[in-house]
């Protein structure tokens, strides 16, 4: 499967350009990193891919179609913040439930423990909330998984741990990744190829 | 400071003579090996008491055993996952913990104990605190303000124009208000604030970097490392282990509500050998420039500490003895080891 960015142009006010002319694909089995500072739309272009923004310029396609409106979107994003991606009112159960029921592995893998399910999102640490954002975007139909800083928040070995997990579950399943991260050494560790996002982005700073 | 010549010893020892004497109140020249901790946390000991249900008090120990020293001039890193009980160190030292904590152990500045009459006293003034997020200063009041705000006894205005300009921060830029600032003006702007009264001598950042690109965290550990160059304490907390190894002088490594090892910056090379603690080698391995590979398991929960090392359940060295008891905190080759394996 092939996800293809085709000169998006953003913006939220009229005045200014958030990305300008930004073109990308990503292949299914492909692990490619976005780098480069803030301010120039990492994340603009993240919401954009999996369709929580329309572009006013440009379009995103799955194998030539657009994105679906509606129903499962195959093209999932994982948030720096897990606080800001659940709803505080659901328990945890209902929040993993609401895209699948992961298999027990699959919540091995990424240190999921069975209990954490009968909680409520704040009876979580950061790290914990996270890995149920990770388990929750594996859905099966998952064909693109788009990681924005989704590590940043953790410590070092956590942060192994559940590139591990998405790793062997990205291979077995064929998926395509997106990482975007300003940590170097990660991007190089993860990535088959890197692309910097003021060479994507025709915005001038 | 090594020794270099023997006149540079005389000089020393002469020093450390007025000293004792009680001619100079500080020494002048200072090798580390006599350096006294500005600040210093011993047994460092945080609960808190919950009603579980009706009048059933249940007491969670959150953090069970922290000790940490920071000398003038250095900068001091404490790492640890989140849940470790960083920044409740921090607002301990600080005197702001909430009324129902109960704390155990002792805070030392310039040698004497904290009290909370003391903290009262001492914060904002000597022991500054950068808080984690830059939603902390006022968004309806004027930055400039804001760093005028800590300033006593001094012309604030001049004081705080001259902080702006060390922070490439334009005269102008003091009648914005926040929402008119980037992310990394707002950064050197709470480290203005913090910074501005001359007395202030230790600084304490909490998790100060994350989102941040390389530029701006570039540019805001290089201030604090001038910081600790001008002779302040700088005491810097985060989970970042690789960000701390950019500007530390020494890491302490917290796991669980203990300090598990304090080393210094250079041991953290190569495989890791030279670190002293299992959990200080796992985090050092994990690093994606490293081996990438996470050691099972997860940090114990506060309500769900096991009854001797904290880290036995994961560790790779683990023995008969270590479920007997916490092991306590020692020196091993220039740095301090929470365990009984290390040598």
């Amino acid at each position: 499967m092939l996800l293809k960015a085709e000169n998006i142009s953003f913006q939220y006010d009229k005045n200014s350009w958030i990305l300008k002319d930004v073109s990308l694909t990503l292949q299914s089995g492909e692990i490619v990193g976005i780098s480069g500072p803030s301010g120039y739309g990492k994340t603009t272009l993240c919401r954009i891919l999996a369709g929580y923004e329309r572009p006013q310029l440009g379009q995103v396609t799955l194998d030539g179609n657009p994105l679906p409106r509606s129903g499962f979107n195959p093209v999932q994003l994982v948030f720096q913040h897990p606080e800001k991606a659940v709803n505080p009112r659901w328990p945890i159960k209902k929040i993993l439930k609401e895209s699948w029921e992961p298999e027990d592995w699959i919540l091995q893998a990424l240190g999921i423990e069975k209990e954490w399910l009968n909680r409520w999102p704040h009876e979580l640490s950061g790290g914990e909330l996270q890995r149920i954002c990770v388990a929750r975007a594996l859905n099966p139909e998952t064909r693109f998984l788009i990681a924005d800083e989704m590590t940043t928040m953790l410590d070092a070995i956590l942060q192994a741990k559940i590139w591990q997990a998405v790793l062997a579950i990205a291979s077995m399943r064929n998926l395509g990744v997106l990482v975007v991260s300003h940590d170097e050494h990660l991007l190089k560790r993860l990535c088959t190829r890197i692309l910097r996002i003021e060479d994507l982005n025709n915005v001038k700073k | 400071m090594a020794v270099q010549s023997l006149a540079e010893l005389q000089d020393y020892q002469k020093d450390y003579q007025n000293y004792q004497q009680g001619q100079v109140k500080e020494l002048k020249l200072v090798p580390s090996a006599l350096k006294k901790p500005i600040l210093e946390i011993q047994n460092l000991a945080i609960s808190f008491v919950q009603y579980t249900r009706g009048l059933k008090q249940k007491r969670t120990r959150v953090i069970t055993d922290l000790s940490v020293r920071v000398n003038k001039g250095e900068v001091t890193v404490i790492v640890g996952s989140s849940g470790a009980g960083k920044s409740l160190l921090a607002h301990a030292i600080m005197g702001v913990l909430p009324k129902k904590a109960v704390v155990e152990g002792k805070i030392f500045y310039k040698g004497s104990e904290l009290n909370p009459q003391r903290q009262k006293e001492l914060r904002g003034k000597e022991i500054a605190l950068i808080p984690q997020s830059v939603n902390s200063l006022d968004p309806l009041m004027k930055v400039g303000r804001q760093v005028r705000l800590g300033v006593k006894d001094q012309d604030a205005k001049k004081v705080q124009r001259a902080v702006f300009e060390r922070y490439n921060l334009r005269t102008e830029d003091e009648s914005l208000y926040p929402f008119q600032l980037s992310g990394g003006m707002l950064r050197r702007v709470l480290i203005a604030t913090a910074v501005a009264s001359s007395d202030v001598q230790v600084i304490i950042a909490d998790e100060p970097t994350p989102g941040l690109d390389p530029e701006v965290l570039e540019e805001t550990l290089t201030h604090f490392r001038q910081l600790a160059d001008q002779g302040k304490a700088v005491l810097l907390i985060t989970h970042d282990i690789d960000m701390a190894l950019k500007i530390a002088d020494r890491v302490a490594v917290f796991y669980a509500g203990t300090t598990v090892e304090i080393a210094p910056v250079r041991d953290f090379c190569g495989t890791g050998d030279k670190l002293r603690h299992p959990y200080t080698k796992a985090l050092w391995r994990a690093l994606p420039q490293n081996d990438f590979i996470p050691i099972p398991g997860a940090q114990p929960q506060p309500n769900e500490l096991p009854s001797g090392c904290f880290f036995a359940p994961r560790c790779p060295l683990v023995t008969q003895t270590c479920s007997q008891k916490l092991p306590e905190l020692r020196e091993v080759r220039g740095g301090m080891v929470r365990c009984n394996n290390a040598s």
